[in-house]
C-alpha cells in the first residue's frame, strides 16, 4: 500500500505508523466520564470510506489524516492533521 | 564426454532441433543415478529425454507420479535440489534449469521411489477420503491426534526442510515504472515493444530464462522470428528494463508489485558477490498482465499414472527440448488445438495410436491431416481410464451414449503416452489479486479477467485470446490503453503475418463419470472427484467450504490445474448451473517464493542492528560483559579476575554506596522541547506540573496514558524560559516522541512548541556515591558544584575536559549523584576525564546490574512495574499527580477501576528464609498449601539480593499493600515449585528519608 503524505508525496506503507480514527475529537477536560470513555475505548469499524490518522514516522514525522476505503484501500484524500483539528470546546457543552 | 555419447544416452532425444545446446552436455544425478542432458534443458526435459517417467510419490496416497506439465503449474514433479546447507525441497522439475553436477532427489517416498511402503495408503484410501483429518481428529476423538500426528506427518507430506543455515545472500531492490508488462510471450512482447517505442519507462518481466513464452514451444516460424527481433529491439531501448527468471508473484494495493528474480538458481551456486535471489518492490502506474494460460487436465480414471501428460506440454517438450515423451501416443481432447499435438508427434516420428474426442465429428482439415498420417480418430469417444502402474500401459476408451455417458464394453488402446487437454485457463491470478473478479466465459468454458479495480489490464491468452494472431493484436491494444492513461502518444509496431491456427474452444467436458480407478482433480493434494462429491453430500456445498474440507487447491501449486475442473465437478454434484459458482480467492504468491528472498539482507544483525553508546569502546576495553536492552548494548558488569556476575554486582553496588561509581546512561531517551508554549505543553503531557519549574532546575515527572495508566517516567529540566530537556526510559523513547507529536498536531495545533529527539546527539553518564562531588569538583571548569551552588535537582552548564556539558543533580541510586550530559562526540573524552579525575576517590565503573540493585533498594519503579497495567497511585506516585490542572489521563484515572483503593500497590518484600531468593513473577499468597484455586494477592515484580542490607528483597504489587505492612506472606512459583516466606515492608528499603541524596 502507498500513502500520500501532503509533504512528501506517495510513500510506502512501511514508512508510516497508524494512529486510528481521525474523526474523534478529544473531549473537553471536564467532559462527562461517558464522553471520555467513548473517546478512549470505543471505535466504529466502518466498511467503506474512513478518515484515519497516520504518522510519517520514517519521513517528515508529520501526523496526517488519510481518507481511505477500508474495503478497497482506495485513497480519496490526505491532509496535514493540524489543519483538520476541530477546536475542542474550552468547557464541556454537555452538562455533567 | 562427447555430444554424440551424451545423445546416445538419451533415448528419447530427437537427433536434432530444440533450443538446447548440444555442444554443452551436462551431467546430473537423480536419486543417485547419473544421467546426461544439455544446456537449455530443465530437469524435467532432461529426465524425459532419459526415459525417466516416475519422478515422485503423491502427497496422501503415495501413488507413483510423473511429469504432467512443462511449466510453473506442475503439481506432480516436485523434487529436492542440492544437498547440505543448500538443500531445497518442493521445487518443480519443470522449471528447474539443468546445470552441470545438479543433484536431485525425489520426495515423499520411503525407502525408495520404486518401492514405497506408504503406498499401502492407496489400498486403505477409503479411510483417507475428504474430511479425514476433521472427522478423526477434531471431533470426540480429538485426543487421537497426539498419537497419530508423528506417523501421519511422516507418511503424508512433501520434502524435508534443510537443517543448516542458508549460506547464500538475498537482496532487495526497489524501482518505479510507468508500465509493467508481466510475461514475455507474444502478447507481452507486443505490449512492451509498443510502450517501449513510445518512450514510457517499461519493466518487462518473464519467469522463464528467455523471452518468447509459448512461442518457444512451437516449431520455428514467423511468430518465433518476430519474437526474437522484438526481444533484441527491447534490449536496446534505454527506457525498457527486461528481467528474465523473474516472477511477478504479488499484485498489491496502489500498483505495488512484488517480483522475485532468481539471479543464481540456474547455477550450482551463486558467483562471488552475487545474490541467489533478488526481491523487487516495483511501484507501477500501469500494468499489462500477459501471463498466458494453463492447460486443463481431464478428469477420468487413474488420470495420474506417469505417462499421462498435458497435450500442450507434450508439444513443448517436442519443440523446445527435442524430447519425445513416449513411443506410442494417444491424444484425448475436447478441442481442435490439441490435435496439433497428435500431428506434431507423428511428424517427429512418434507412433500416434488414436485421437479420442468426445465431440461429434469436427472440421474437415484436421481429419484430413490425421488421415494423412494414419492416425485413428475416435469422435464421440472418451478415455474412461488409464491403465498401468509405475508407468502407463494404455487407455480404456469408450463410446458415448446419447446422454453423453460412456458405454460398455471399453476398448483398450496400448500407449505409453496419453496427451490430454480439456481447454486452457487464462492466468487470472494477478488480476484477481489486484481486486478484480474473474468472470465465467461460456465460449471458453473458463474464467477470464473481469472489471479492473486497479490500473491493470490482461492481454493475450491471459485475457482469453488463445491464438497467436489475436494475442499479438491484443498486446498492442492493451499497451495502447495503458499509454493513453499515461499520456504517451502511441507509436505503432509491425506485427508478423502468422498462419491461421486451430483455436482451443473446448466442448463442455471436464470429467468422465466412471467408477473405475481414482479420478484426480487436484494432483498435488490427492483430491478426487469422489472427494468433492462427498463434500457436497456432507453439506460443504460452497466452493470455499469444499476447498477447505477436501484441501483442494491448497497445495503449493494453488490448484492451477485443479480449480476450474473442481468447480465443474461441484456444480455437477450440486445439480446446478456452472455459472452460479464463483472461483475461490487467489492470494499472493502466484508461485512459491523462498523465505530467504523476503528476508533479503534483513537477517541476523542486519535485522537487529546494534546501537552503541559513545563510550562503548571504553566499556569493551575494560572487559565489560554487555547486555542487549532493545537494540542498545549496555555494560552489565565489569568482572575482575574470575568474578561471577553475582560477585561483581555486589562489589559494584557496595563501592557506589561507600565511595563513588559511574554508569553510562546514554541510552535513556532524550527529547528537546522548545517554544513559547513549552511549559503549557509539558503541563498537559505530564501528570505533575512543569510550567512553573524554575530555569536551571530539574524535576522528576510521570506521564500517564489517556486511559489513566502510567506511561513512562523520567526527568525534565528547564534550560531556559522556552527550552526544556525531557528524558524517558530507554524502552519508551520512540513512543513518547510520537505521543508528543500526536498531541501537538492532532489536538493542540495552537501550541507553539517543537519537539525533537536528541537521544543520539547526547552522551550521558551518572556519577553516584558519597565522593561524587569530590570527583566533579576536580573535573569541572566554569561552574560551582558545591551543595549551595548546585543543590539537589539543580542544573548547571559547565565544561569538562574543555567540552561543554550540562550537569544535573539527580539521583536514581539514592546516593549523592549527578548526571553529566555532553555532545555525543565528546562523550568518551568527558567520561575518561571523569575517570581520571576520580582516581583519588577510587572511582569505579558500574553496570546495569548494580544500577538495578540500587533502584530496587530505593523503591523506584522501572520496567517491570511500568507494565501499562499500573496507575500512579499503584506505584506510590499518586500524590505527584496534579489536582490543579488537566493533563493526559487525568479524567480516566478517576474511573472506579483505576481509582479503587484496594488495587495492588507497590510494596517491598524481604525473604525470611536464609539465602533463598524471591522468584521473579512469584504469586503472593497467604497459604501456599491451601486448596486450589488459592487466592492470589499480588506478585513480585523485581527481585534481587541487596548487599547493602544483606537480604534477599523484591519489589512487588500487593492488594491492600499499605494495610499488609509487616505481615508475612508466601511468594510462590508453582511452575518450578518454589515457595519463599516473605515479610511485607515499605518499598523504600534504603535511606527512606533521602538524607544521602541531599548530602
Ligand atoms: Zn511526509
Amino acid at each position: 500500500m502507498r500513502l500520500p503524505c501532503p509533504w512528501c508525496g506517495d510513500r510506502d506503507l512501511n514508512e508510516f505508523g497508524y494512529g486510528g480514527d481521525a474523526t474523534l475529537q478529544r473531549p473537553a477536560d471536564d467532559a462527562p466520564m461517558k464522553e471520555w470513555v467513548d473517546y478512549v475505548f470505543f471505535r466504529d469499524n466502518p466498511r467503506g470510506s474512513h478518515r484515519e490518522h497516520w504518522q510519517h514516522i520514517q519521513g517528515c514525522r508529520a501526523w496526517i489524516v488519510v481518507e481511505r476505503d477500508t474495503l478497497t484501500h482506495e485513497i480519496t484524500g490526505s491532509w496535514p492533521a493540524n489543519e483538520m483539528v476541530v477546536a475542542a470546546p474550552a468547557k464541556s457543552e454537555v452538562t455533567p | 564426454m562427447s555430444a554424440a555419447k551424451a545423445n546416445k544416452a538419451q533415448p528419447h532425444r530427437s537427433p536434432d532441433g530444440g533450443r538446447i545446446d548440444r555442444g554443452t552436455p551436462l551431467s546430473f544425478r537423480f536419486d543417485g543415478q547419473s544421467y546426461q542432458g544439455y544446456a537449455g534443458d530443465t530437469l524435467a526435459s532432461a529426465l524425459l529425454a532419459n526415459g525417466v517417467k516416475l519422478v515422485g510419490r503423491s502427497f496422501k496416497y503415495h501413488r507413483p507420479r510423473g511429469i504432467l506439465s512443462a511449466g510453473v503449474e506442475e503439481p506432480n514433479a516436485l523434487v529436492q535440489l542440492r544437498s547440505g546447507a543448500r538443500h531445497e525441497p518442493n521445487l518443480r522439475a519443470t522449471v528447474a534449469e539443468l546445470y552441470d553436477g545438479l543433484e536431485a532427489t525425489s520426495q515423499n517416498r520411503w525407502p525408495s521411489l520404486a518401492f514405497d511402503v506408504s503406498a499401502i495408503n492407496n489400498v486403505f484410501s477409503a479411510f483417507l477420503g475428504a474430511g479425514f483429518y476433521y472427522k478423526t481428529f477434531m471431533g470426540p476423538t480429538r485426543g487421537a491426534w497426539h498419537f497419530y500426528e508423528r506417523i501421519i506427518r511422516k507418511a503424508a507430506g512433501l520434502g524435508t526442510a534443510p537443517t543448516l543455515p542458508d549460506p547464500d545472500r538475498y537482496e532487495k531492490a526497489h524501482a518505479h515504472c510507468d508500465l509493467l508488462v508481466v510475461g514475455g510471450g507474444a502478447a507481452g512482447l507486443a505490449a512492451a515493444l509498443t510502450a517501449g517505442r513510445s518512450g514510457a519507462r517499461v519493466f518487462l518481466v518473464e519467469q522463464d530464462n528467455e523471452l518468447g513464452g509459448a512461442l518457444l514451444g512451437e516449431a520455428a516460424g514467423a511468430g518465433l522470428a518476430w519474437a526474437t527481433d522484438a526481444a533484441s529491439e527491447l534490449a536496446s531501448l534505454p527506457n525498457v528494463r527486461i528481467l528474465t527468471r523473474t516472477t511477478a508473484f504479488g499484485f498489491y494495493d496502489h500498483g505495488v508489485m512484488g517480483l522475485v528474480e532468481r539471479v543464481a538458481d540456474h547455477l550450482p551456486q551463486p558467483g562471488a558477490h552475487q545474490p541467489r535471489q533478488r526481491l523487487w518492490t516495483l511501484r507501477t502506474k500501469q500494468v499489462v498482465i500477459a501471463a498466458g494460460a494453463h492447460e486443463r487436465p481431464l478428469v477420468f480414471g487413474d488420470n495420474d499414472i506417469p505417462g499421462v501428460m498435458l497435450a500442450g506440454a507434450v508439444r513443448r517438450y517436442l519443440h523446445r527440448w527435442a524430447v519425445t515423451p513416449g513411443e506410442r501416443a494417444t491424444v484425448f481432447a475436447n478441442h481442435d488445438e490439441a490435435y496439433r499435438t497428435a500431428l506434431d508427434l507423428a511428424d517427429a516420428g512418434v507412433a500416434v495410436a488414436a485421437v479420442v474426442d468426445p465431440r461429434p465429428v469436427p472440421g474437415g482439415d484436421l481429419l484430413r491431416a490425421l488421415a494423412e498420417r494414419g492416425i485413428e480418430h475416435l469422435s464421440n469417444h472418451v478415455v474412461v481410464r488409464a491403465r498401468g502402474g509405475r508407468h502407463l500401459l494404455g487407455a480404456e476408451v469408450a463410446a458415448l451414449d446419447a446422454d453423453g455417458n460412456p458405454t460398455e464394453p471399453t476398448r483398450f488402446i496400448s500407449s505409453d503416452l496419453l496427451a490430454m487437454s480439456g481447454g486452457w485457463n487464462p492466468a487470472v491470478q494477478l488480476h484477481a489479486q489486484s481486486g478484480g473478479k474473474p468472470q465465467w466465459d461460456s465460449r471458453l468454458f473458463t474464467f477470464v479477467p473481469g472489471t479492473s479495480k486497479q490500473a491493470e489490464r490482461s492481454a493475450g491468452a491471459a485475457a482469453g485470446h488463445m491464438t497467436l494472431a489475436s494475442a499479438l493484436t491484443d498486446g498492442v491494444s492493451a499497451a495502447g490503453a495503458a499509454l493513453e492513461a499515461l499520456g504517451h502518444a502511441l507509436k505503432p509496431i509491425d506485427l508478423p503475418a502468422v498462419e491461421p491456427e486451430a483455436e482451443a474452444v473446448p466442448a463442455p467436458l471436464w470429467e468422465v463419470y466412471t467408477r473405475k480407478g481414482k479420478r484426480f482433480v487436484d494432483f498435488q493434494h490427492d483430491v478426487t472427484a469422489k472427494d468433492l462429491d462427498q463434500a457436497v453430500r456432507e453439506g460443504y456445498r460452497a466452493p470455499e467450504h469444499a476447498k477447505r474440507y477436501t484441501t483442494l487447491g491448497m497445495a503449493t501449486d494453488q490448484g492451477k490445474t485443479a480449480n476450474v475442473n473442481a468447480l465443474e465437478v461441484l456444480a455437477r454434484a450440486r445439480g446446478e448451473a456452472r455459472e452460479k459458482l464463483a472461483q475461490t480467492t487467489f492470494r499472493p504468491p502466484y508461485t512459491p517464493v523462498s523465505l530467504g528472498a523476503f528476508g533479503g539482507r534483513d537477517v541476523l544483525r542486519h535485522y537487529h542492528p546494534i546501537r552503541r553508546t559513545p563510550m562503548h569502546a571504553w566499556h569493551e576495553a575494560q572487559g565489560a560483559v554487555m547486555v542487549e536492552t532493545g537494540l542498545w548494548m549496555r555494560p552489565r558488569y565489569y568482572p575482575r579476575g574470575n568474578e561471577t556476575l553475582f560477585e561483581a554486582m555486589n562489589r559494584e553496588t557496595r563501592h557506589v554506596r561507600e565511595k563513588v561509581g559511574m554508569v553510562d546512561v546514554s541510552t535513556l531517551g532524550k527529547i528537546d522541547v522548545q517554544g513559547p508554549d513549552a511549559g503549557e505543553f509539558l503541563n498537559r503531557i505530564y501528570a505533575n506540573g512543569f510550567k512553573k519549574l524554575p530555569v536551571g532546575k530539574a524535576r522528576y515527572g510521570v506521564m500517564l496514558r489517556e486511559d489513566g495508566m502510567v506511561f513512562d517516567d523520567g526527568t525534565c529540566s528547564r534550560l531556559s524560559e522556552s527550552h526544556y530537556l525531557v528524558t524517558t526510559t530507554t524502552a519508551n523513547a520512540a513512543r513518547i516522541l510520537s505521543h508528543m507529536e500526536y498531541h501537538l498536531q492532532t489536538c493542540w495545533p495552537d501550541l507553539r512548541v517543537h519537539v525533537a529527539s536528541v537521544t543520539d546527539q547526547i552522551a550521558a553518564m551518572a556519577i553516584a556515591g558519597p565522593r561524587s562531588r569530590a570527583v566533579l569538583e576536580k573535573a569541572v571548569e566554569g561552574a560551582e558544584v558545591s551543595n549551595e551552588a548546585l543543590p539537589f535537582m539543580g542544573v548547571v552548564h559547565a565544561r569538562i575536559a574543555g567540552k561543554p556539558v550540562i550537569i544535573f543533580r539527580i539521583s536514581f541510586s539514592g546516593e549523592l549523584a549527578y548526571e553529566v550530559a555532553a555532545g555525543a562526540d565528546h562523550g568518551l573524552a568527558v567520561w575518561e576525564a571523569l575517570m581520571e579525575a576520580g582516581q583519588d576517590s577510587e572511582i569505579m565503573a558500574y553496570g546495569t546490574e548494580a544500577m538495578a540493585v540500587m533502584r530496587i533498594e530505593k523503591g523506584h519503579a522501572a520496567g517491570p512495574e511500568l507494565s501499562g497495567q499500573t496507575t500512579a497511585a499503584d506505584l506510590g506516585l499518586g500524590k505527584l499527580c496534579s489536582t490543579k490542572k488537566p493533563y493526559i489521563g487525568h479524567r480516566l484515572k478517576e474511573r472506579p477501576v483505576t481509582a479503587d483503593p484496594h488495587r495492588p500497590a507497590l510494596v517491598g518484600l524481604v525473604s525470611l528464609e536464609d539465602n533463598k531468593r524471591i522468584p521473579g513473577g512469584a504469586q503472593l499468597v497467604e497459604d501456599p498449601k491451601a486448596q486450589a484455586p488459592v487466592p492470589m494477592l499480588g506478585y513480585a515484580t523485581s527481585p534481587t539480593y541487596s548487599i547493602t542490607l544483606n537480604k534477599n528483597i523484591a519489589l512487588g504489587l500487593l492488594k491492600d499493600g499499605a494495610e499488609r505492612m509487616g505481615t508475612t506472606l508466601y511468594a510462590t512459583n508453582p511452575l518450578n515449585n518454589t515457595t519463599v516466606k516473605v515479610e511485607v515492608v515499605s518499598p523504600h528499603f534504603f535511606d527512606p528519608e533521602g538524607k544521602r541524596l541531599h548530602a
